[in-house]
Protein backbone atom coordinates (compact mmCIF):
# COMPACT_ATOMS: atom_id res chain seq x y z
CA UNK A 1 0.00 0.00 0.00
CA UNK A 2 1.89 2.63 -1.23
CA UNK A 3 1.57 6.52 0.84
CA UNK A 4 -0.47 8.08 -1.69
CA UNK A 5 -3.27 5.82 -0.82
CA UNK A 6 -2.90 5.67 2.53
CA UNK A 7 -3.50 9.75 1.99
CA UNK A 8 -6.60 9.71 0.29
CA UNK A 9 -7.99 6.65 2.76
CA UNK A 10 -12.02 7.71 3.59
CA UNK A 11 -12.72 6.19 6.96
CA UNK A 12 -15.97 4.53 6.92
CA UNK A 13 -18.38 4.15 10.29
CA UNK A 14 -18.68 5.53 13.43
CA UNK A 15 -15.21 7.12 15.03
CA UNK A 16 -15.77 4.80 17.71
CA UNK A 17 -15.89 2.08 15.26
CA UNK A 18 -12.75 2.66 13.97
CA UNK A 19 -11.41 3.54 17.14
CA UNK A 20 -12.27 -0.49 18.71
CA UNK A 21 -8.40 -0.98 18.27
CA UNK A 22 -7.26 1.78 20.15
CA UNK A 23 -9.80 1.89 22.91
CA UNK A 24 -9.22 -2.35 23.45
CA UNK A 25 -5.77 -1.15 24.12
CA UNK A 26 -6.19 1.36 26.51
CA UNK A 27 -7.82 -0.82 28.76
CA UNK A 28 -5.97 -4.24 27.76
CA UNK A 29 -2.62 -2.49 28.39
CA UNK A 30 -3.72 -0.07 31.50
CA UNK A 31 -4.91 -3.74 33.03
CA UNK A 32 -1.01 -5.04 32.13
CA UNK A 33 1.06 -2.44 33.74
CA UNK A 34 -1.28 -2.74 36.74
CA UNK A 35 -0.43 -6.25 37.17
CA UNK A 36 3.12 -5.79 36.13
CA UNK A 37 3.36 -3.15 38.89
CA UNK A 38 1.60 -4.96 40.89
CA UNK A 39 4.15 -7.69 40.80
CA UNK A 40 6.77 -5.65 40.82
CA UNK A 41 6.17 -3.10 43.52
CA UNK A 42 7.56 -5.43 46.58
CA UNK A 43 11.11 -5.11 45.03
CA UNK A 44 11.18 -1.57 44.25
CA UNK A 45 10.12 -0.33 47.69
CA UNK A 46 12.36 -2.86 49.38
CA UNK A 47 15.00 -1.08 47.37
CA UNK A 48 14.14 2.23 48.12
CA UNK A 49 13.90 1.10 52.09
CA UNK A 50 17.49 -0.10 51.72
CA UNK A 51 18.52 3.42 49.83
CA UNK A 52 16.97 5.06 52.97
CA UNK A 53 18.54 3.05 55.73
CA UNK A 54 22.19 4.28 54.27
CA UNK A 55 21.20 7.49 53.91
CA UNK A 56 19.85 7.62 57.61
CA UNK A 57 23.65 8.53 58.65
CA UNK A 58 24.02 11.63 56.64
CA UNK A 59 20.19 12.74 57.36
CA UNK A 60 21.20 12.31 61.05
CA UNK A 61 24.90 13.10 62.03
CA UNK A 62 26.05 10.78 64.43
CA UNK A 63 23.06 7.91 63.82
CA UNK A 64 23.95 4.51 63.21
CA UNK A 65 21.82 2.76 60.66
CA UNK A 66 21.29 -0.55 61.96
CA UNK A 67 20.09 0.64 65.59
CA UNK A 68 17.41 2.58 63.79
CA UNK A 69 13.53 1.87 64.30
CA UNK A 70 11.04 2.01 61.74
CA UNK A 71 8.09 2.80 63.21
CA UNK A 72 4.24 4.57 62.46
CA UNK A 73 3.37 8.06 62.44
CA UNK A 74 0.13 10.40 61.36
CA UNK A 75 1.33 13.18 58.93
CA UNK A 76 -1.67 15.54 57.97
CA UNK A 77 -4.44 12.68 58.98
CA UNK A 78 -2.66 9.71 57.21
CA UNK A 79 -0.49 6.93 58.47
CA UNK A 80 3.16 6.70 57.15
CA UNK A 81 6.48 5.72 58.09
CA UNK A 82 8.95 6.74 59.95
CA UNK A 83 12.28 5.57 61.01
CA UNK A 84 13.96 7.15 64.33
CA UNK A 85 17.82 7.28 64.43
CA UNK A 86 20.11 6.40 67.29
CA UNK A 87 23.93 6.67 67.96
CA UNK A 88 25.86 3.43 68.17
CA UNK A 89 25.16 3.84 71.68
CA UNK A 90 21.72 4.25 71.74
CA UNK A 91 20.77 7.79 71.99
CA UNK A 92 18.26 8.97 70.42
CA UNK A 93 19.08 11.69 67.92
CA UNK A 94 16.50 12.63 65.72
CA UNK A 95 13.73 11.36 63.16
CA UNK A 96 14.16 10.50 59.07
CA UNK A 97 10.37 11.45 57.44
CA UNK A 98 9.93 10.17 53.62
CA UNK A 99 7.20 12.13 51.98
CA UNK A 100 6.41 13.42 48.71
CA UNK A 101 5.03 15.99 46.30
CA UNK A 102 4.71 17.46 42.68
CA UNK A 103 7.76 19.22 41.84
CA UNK A 104 8.51 21.03 38.64
CA UNK A 105 7.83 18.16 36.09
CA UNK A 106 6.63 14.88 38.16
CA UNK A 107 6.85 13.75 41.60
CA UNK A 108 9.46 14.56 44.35
CA UNK A 109 10.19 11.43 46.79
CA UNK A 110 12.22 12.86 49.94
CA UNK A 111 13.89 11.96 52.72
CA UNK A 112 13.73 14.81 55.83
CA UNK A 113 16.34 14.26 58.70
CA UNK A 114 15.09 16.29 62.16
CA UNK A 115 16.40 16.55 65.61
CA UNK A 116 14.49 14.80 67.96
CA UNK A 117 11.66 17.02 68.45
CA UNK A 118 10.99 17.05 64.56
CA UNK A 119 11.37 21.10 64.28
CA UNK A 120 15.06 21.48 62.83
CA UNK A 121 15.72 19.77 59.92
CA UNK A 122 19.41 17.88 59.87
CA UNK A 123 19.38 17.23 56.33
CA UNK A 124 17.84 16.37 53.19
CA UNK A 125 17.79 13.62 50.33
CA UNK A 126 15.76 13.22 47.13
CA UNK A 127 14.94 9.32 46.48
CA UNK A 128 13.25 10.29 43.51
CA UNK A 129 12.78 13.01 40.88
CA UNK A 130 12.30 13.71 37.30
CA UNK A 131 12.98 17.44 36.90
CA UNK A 132 14.76 19.30 33.85
CA UNK A 133 18.03 17.78 33.41
CA UNK A 134 20.77 20.36 33.82
CA UNK A 135 18.45 23.03 35.69
CA UNK A 136 15.54 21.30 38.10
CA UNK A 137 17.84 18.21 38.46
CA UNK A 138 20.38 19.65 40.64
CA UNK A 139 18.20 18.99 43.73
CA UNK A 140 19.95 15.79 43.29
CA UNK A 141 23.12 17.42 44.22
CA UNK A 142 24.92 17.47 48.17
CA UNK A 143 25.57 21.03 47.64
CA UNK A 144 21.87 22.19 47.24
CA UNK A 145 20.74 19.70 49.77
CA UNK A 146 23.34 20.41 52.59
CA UNK A 147 21.10 24.26 52.40
CA UNK A 148 18.19 22.43 54.33
CA UNK A 149 20.63 21.39 57.26
CA UNK A 150 19.38 23.49 60.48
CA UNK A 151 16.80 24.82 58.65
CA UNK A 152 13.25 25.59 59.75
CA UNK A 153 9.48 25.51 58.65
CA UNK A 154 8.03 27.27 57.05
CA UNK A 155 10.68 27.52 54.43
CA UNK A 156 10.87 29.71 51.38
CA UNK A 157 13.59 29.34 48.69
CA UNK A 158 15.40 32.98 47.66
CA UNK A 159 17.16 33.93 45.02
CA UNK A 160 19.55 35.27 46.55
CA UNK A 161 21.42 33.84 49.65
CA UNK A 162 19.56 32.89 52.69
CA UNK A 163 19.11 35.50 55.65
CA UNK A 164 17.61 33.00 58.43
CA UNK A 165 16.69 29.59 59.24
CA UNK A 166 13.45 30.13 56.97
CA UNK A 167 15.30 30.88 53.85
CA UNK A 168 16.68 28.36 51.41
CA UNK A 169 19.01 29.71 48.96
CA UNK A 170 17.45 28.13 45.21
CA UNK A 171 19.01 27.05 42.52
CA UNK A 172 19.97 29.10 39.82
CA UNK A 173 17.50 28.76 36.49
CA UNK A 174 15.19 26.25 38.90
CA UNK A 175 13.10 28.83 40.92
CA UNK A 176 10.07 26.12 40.76
CA UNK A 177 11.70 22.99 41.59
CA UNK A 178 13.80 24.47 44.37
CA UNK A 179 10.53 26.02 46.01
CA UNK A 180 9.02 22.76 45.35
CA UNK A 181 11.14 21.15 47.05
CA UNK A 182 10.07 23.47 50.16
CA UNK A 183 6.64 22.91 49.99
CA UNK A 184 7.01 19.25 50.21
CA UNK A 185 9.20 19.53 53.53
CA UNK A 186 6.50 22.51 54.71
CA UNK A 187 3.25 20.31 54.54
CA UNK A 188 5.48 17.43 56.06
CA UNK A 189 6.79 18.86 58.83
CA UNK A 190 3.69 21.26 59.61
CA UNK A 191 1.35 17.82 59.42
CA UNK A 192 3.93 15.54 61.88
CA UNK A 193 2.35 14.62 65.14
CA UNK A 194 4.92 13.19 66.84
CA UNK A 195 2.26 12.26 70.00
CA UNK A 196 0.88 9.13 67.26
CA UNK A 197 4.50 7.34 67.05
CA UNK A 198 3.72 3.80 67.36
CA UNK A 199 5.00 0.43 66.45
CA UNK A 200 4.88 -0.43 62.92
CA UNK A 201 1.84 -2.77 61.59
CA UNK A 202 3.36 -4.15 58.46
CA UNK A 203 6.29 -3.95 56.93
CA UNK B 1 12.17 -4.50 -5.31
CA UNK B 2 11.13 -7.56 -3.05
CA UNK B 3 9.92 -6.21 0.54
CA UNK B 4 13.53 -7.14 2.52
CA UNK B 5 13.60 -10.19 4.65
CA UNK B 6 14.76 -11.00 8.17
CA UNK B 7 18.34 -11.51 7.37
CA UNK B 8 18.17 -8.41 5.34
CA UNK B 9 16.59 -6.47 8.16
CA UNK B 10 19.04 -7.76 11.03
CA UNK B 11 21.98 -6.91 9.07
CA UNK B 12 20.60 -3.25 7.82
CA UNK B 13 20.47 -2.17 11.32
CA UNK B 14 23.86 -2.55 12.18
CA UNK B 15 25.51 -0.75 9.96
CA UNK B 16 24.40 0.38 7.04
CA UNK B 17 21.24 1.94 8.41
CA UNK B 18 22.41 2.45 12.00
CA UNK B 19 20.40 4.22 13.97
CA UNK B 20 23.37 6.89 15.24
CA UNK B 21 25.74 7.00 12.35
CA UNK B 22 23.31 7.04 9.35
CA UNK B 23 19.50 7.11 10.50
CA UNK B 24 20.97 10.20 12.66
CA UNK B 25 17.40 9.25 15.03
CA UNK B 26 17.36 8.85 18.78
CA UNK B 27 20.15 11.84 19.23
CA UNK B 28 19.01 13.03 23.19
CA UNK B 29 19.50 9.99 24.58
CA UNK B 30 23.14 9.03 22.49
CA UNK B 31 23.96 12.52 23.90
CA UNK B 32 22.97 12.68 27.50
CA UNK B 33 23.75 8.88 28.40
CA UNK B 34 26.99 8.34 26.88
CA UNK B 35 29.63 9.95 29.69
CA UNK B 36 29.33 6.16 30.95
CA UNK B 37 30.22 2.75 29.36
CA UNK B 38 27.47 1.63 32.27
CA UNK B 39 24.50 4.25 31.59
CA UNK B 40 25.06 3.76 27.82
CA UNK B 41 24.86 0.04 28.04
CA UNK B 42 21.91 0.44 30.40
CA UNK B 43 20.13 2.69 27.85
CA UNK B 44 20.91 0.78 25.11
CA UNK B 45 18.95 -2.48 26.94
CA UNK B 46 15.92 -0.87 27.85
CA UNK B 47 15.46 0.52 24.53
CA UNK B 48 16.02 -2.79 23.07
CA UNK B 49 13.54 -4.50 25.10
CA UNK B 50 10.69 -1.16 24.24
CA UNK B 51 12.09 -1.83 20.04
CA UNK B 52 11.70 -5.71 20.16
CA UNK B 53 8.19 -5.89 21.99
CA UNK B 54 6.97 -2.97 20.53
CA UNK B 55 7.89 -4.40 17.02
CA UNK B 56 6.22 -7.57 17.59
CA UNK B 57 3.40 -6.37 18.86
CA UNK B 58 2.70 -4.16 16.21
CA UNK B 59 3.12 -6.76 13.81
CA UNK B 60 1.36 -9.15 15.32
CA UNK B 61 -1.81 -6.30 15.22
CA UNK B 62 -0.80 -5.05 11.83
CA UNK B 63 -3.91 -5.94 9.59
CA UNK B 64 -6.30 -4.04 12.82
CA UNK B 65 -4.16 -0.64 11.79
CA UNK B 66 -6.06 2.03 10.54
CA UNK B 67 -4.18 4.60 8.73
CA UNK B 68 -5.17 7.72 10.94
CA UNK B 69 -5.16 5.96 13.78
CA UNK B 70 -2.26 4.19 13.73
CA UNK B 71 0.18 6.38 15.08
CA UNK B 72 -1.85 6.54 18.25
CA UNK B 73 -1.14 2.59 18.52
CA UNK B 74 2.22 2.43 18.10
CA UNK B 75 2.42 5.00 20.51
CA UNK B 76 0.42 3.18 23.13
CA UNK B 77 2.43 0.19 22.38
CA UNK B 78 5.75 1.63 22.86
CA UNK B 79 4.76 3.45 26.08
CA UNK B 80 3.67 0.78 28.09
CA UNK B 81 6.99 -1.52 26.65
CA UNK B 82 8.61 1.93 28.21
CA UNK B 83 6.75 1.94 31.56
CA UNK B 84 7.15 -1.92 32.20
CA UNK B 85 11.02 -1.09 31.41
CA UNK B 86 11.18 1.43 34.02
CA UNK B 87 9.53 -0.89 36.41
CA UNK B 88 12.08 -3.69 35.39
CA UNK B 89 15.25 -1.48 36.39
CA UNK B 90 13.66 0.00 39.27
CA UNK B 91 13.43 -3.27 40.48
CA UNK B 92 16.41 -5.16 39.53
CA UNK B 93 19.24 -2.64 38.70
CA UNK B 94 18.17 0.26 41.17
CA UNK B 95 21.45 1.76 41.21
CA UNK B 96 21.49 2.26 37.41
CA UNK B 97 18.26 3.50 37.03
CA UNK B 98 19.10 6.40 39.18
CA UNK B 99 21.70 7.13 37.15
CA UNK B 100 19.75 6.93 34.52
CA UNK B 101 16.97 9.22 35.81
CA UNK B 102 14.11 10.84 33.58
CA UNK B 103 16.02 9.60 30.24
CA UNK B 104 14.40 5.73 31.03
CA UNK B 105 10.62 7.68 30.46
CA UNK B 106 11.91 9.43 27.78
CA UNK B 107 12.70 6.48 25.47
CA UNK B 108 8.92 6.80 24.71
CA UNK B 109 9.77 9.75 22.37
CA UNK B 110 12.91 7.75 20.87
CA UNK B 111 12.16 8.73 17.15
CA UNK B 112 14.11 4.99 16.65
CA UNK B 113 11.19 2.64 17.73
CA UNK B 114 8.19 4.41 16.39
CA UNK B 115 10.09 5.11 12.87
CA UNK B 116 11.07 1.27 13.15
CA UNK B 117 6.93 0.67 13.71
CA UNK B 118 6.13 2.96 10.53
CA UNK B 119 8.48 1.14 7.84
CA UNK B 120 8.42 -2.15 9.07
CA UNK B 121 6.53 -3.85 12.02
CA UNK B 122 3.16 -2.23 10.63
CA UNK B 123 4.01 -3.75 7.43
CA UNK B 124 5.46 -7.42 7.99
CA UNK B 125 5.52 -9.91 9.83
CA UNK B 126 6.74 -11.04 14.10
CA UNK B 127 9.80 -12.58 13.54
CA UNK B 128 10.65 -10.17 10.50
CA UNK B 129 9.97 -7.42 12.81
CA UNK B 130 11.49 -9.09 15.74
CA UNK B 131 14.76 -9.21 12.96
CA UNK B 132 14.51 -5.44 12.52
CA UNK B 133 14.34 -5.08 16.07
CA UNK B 134 17.30 -6.81 17.16
CA UNK B 135 19.59 -5.57 14.05
CA UNK B 136 18.67 -1.79 15.15
CA UNK B 137 19.30 -2.53 18.98
CA UNK B 138 22.82 -3.54 17.62
CA UNK B 139 23.65 -0.70 15.74
CA UNK B 140 22.33 1.52 18.79
CA UNK B 141 24.49 -0.12 20.43
CA UNK B 142 27.52 0.63 18.26
CA UNK B 143 26.65 3.89 17.79
CA UNK B 144 26.28 4.66 21.75
CA UNK B 145 29.22 2.37 22.85
CA UNK B 146 31.44 3.99 20.35
CA UNK B 147 30.56 7.40 21.49
CA UNK B 148 30.74 6.48 25.41
CA UNK B 149 34.38 4.78 25.25
CA UNK B 150 35.89 8.02 23.90
CA UNK B 151 33.77 10.41 26.81
CA UNK B 152 34.68 8.08 29.41
CA UNK B 153 38.31 7.14 28.58
CA UNK B 154 39.35 10.54 27.80
CA UNK B 155 36.53 12.26 29.66
CA UNK B 156 37.47 10.47 33.58
CA UNK B 157 40.10 7.84 32.38
CA UNK B 158 38.12 5.12 33.42
CA UNK B 159 35.88 2.07 31.38
CA UNK B 160 33.02 0.47 32.91
CA UNK B 161 34.43 2.55 35.87
CA UNK B 162 37.37 0.76 35.99
CA UNK B 163 40.70 3.07 35.98
CA UNK B 164 42.00 3.01 32.52
CA UNK B 165 44.57 5.81 31.73
CA UNK B 166 47.17 6.14 34.54
CA UNK B 167 46.61 9.01 37.01
CA UNK B 168 48.99 11.47 35.33
CA UNK B 169 47.22 11.42 32.39
CA UNK B 170 45.09 14.56 32.18
CA UNK B 171 41.43 14.26 31.99
CA UNK B 172 39.08 16.30 29.41
CA UNK B 173 36.42 17.42 31.65
CA UNK B 174 34.27 18.65 28.82
CA UNK B 175 33.93 15.38 27.03
CA UNK B 176 31.45 14.24 30.50
CA UNK B 177 29.51 17.26 30.06
CA UNK B 178 27.13 18.02 27.23
CA UNK B 179 29.38 19.87 25.26
CA UNK B 180 31.68 17.00 24.84
CA UNK B 181 28.76 14.99 24.18
CA UNK B 182 27.83 17.20 20.44
CA UNK B 183 31.88 17.45 19.97
CA UNK B 184 32.22 13.76 20.26
CA UNK B 185 29.16 12.55 18.16
CA UNK B 186 30.66 15.27 15.22
CA UNK B 187 33.78 14.10 15.17
CA UNK B 188 32.87 10.51 15.07
CA UNK B 189 30.14 10.68 12.47
CA UNK B 190 32.45 12.51 10.58
CA UNK B 191 35.05 9.70 10.76
CA UNK B 192 32.34 7.20 10.00
CA UNK B 193 31.27 9.33 6.80
CA UNK B 194 35.00 9.29 5.40
CA UNK B 195 35.25 5.32 6.06
CA UNK B 196 32.50 4.42 4.63
CA UNK B 197 32.99 6.98 1.23
CA UNK B 198 36.25 5.53 0.46
CA UNK B 199 34.67 2.05 0.99
CA UNK B 200 31.92 3.27 -1.66
CA UNK B 201 34.65 4.56 -4.17
CA UNK B 202 36.15 1.38 -3.55
CA UNK B 203 33.72 -0.72 -4.68
CA UNK B 204 33.24 1.34 -7.68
Amino acid sequence: MSDSESFEHRPEGHPLAQAKLVLFLGVFLAVALAGVDLGLRERIVANKTAETYSEIPRLVPGADAQRTEALQVWVAGKTQRIYKAFSATGEHLGFVLPTSGSGFSDRIELLIGLDAQGQTLTGLYVLDQKETPGLGDHIKEAQFQARFAGAQTPLTAVKGDSKNHNEIKAIVGATVSSQSVCDIVNRAVSGLDLSTLTEATHE
Amino acid sequence: MSEPTAGMRFLNGILPENPTYRQLLGMCPTLAVTNSMQSALTMVAATGFTLICANVMISLMRRLLKPHLRILVFTLTIATFVTIADRLLSAFLYDASKALGPYIPLIVVNCIIISRCEVCSSKQGPWIAFADGVGQTLGFALGLASIATVREIFGSGTWFGLQVLPDAWPKLGILVLPPGAFLTMGLLLAVVAFVSQRARKETR
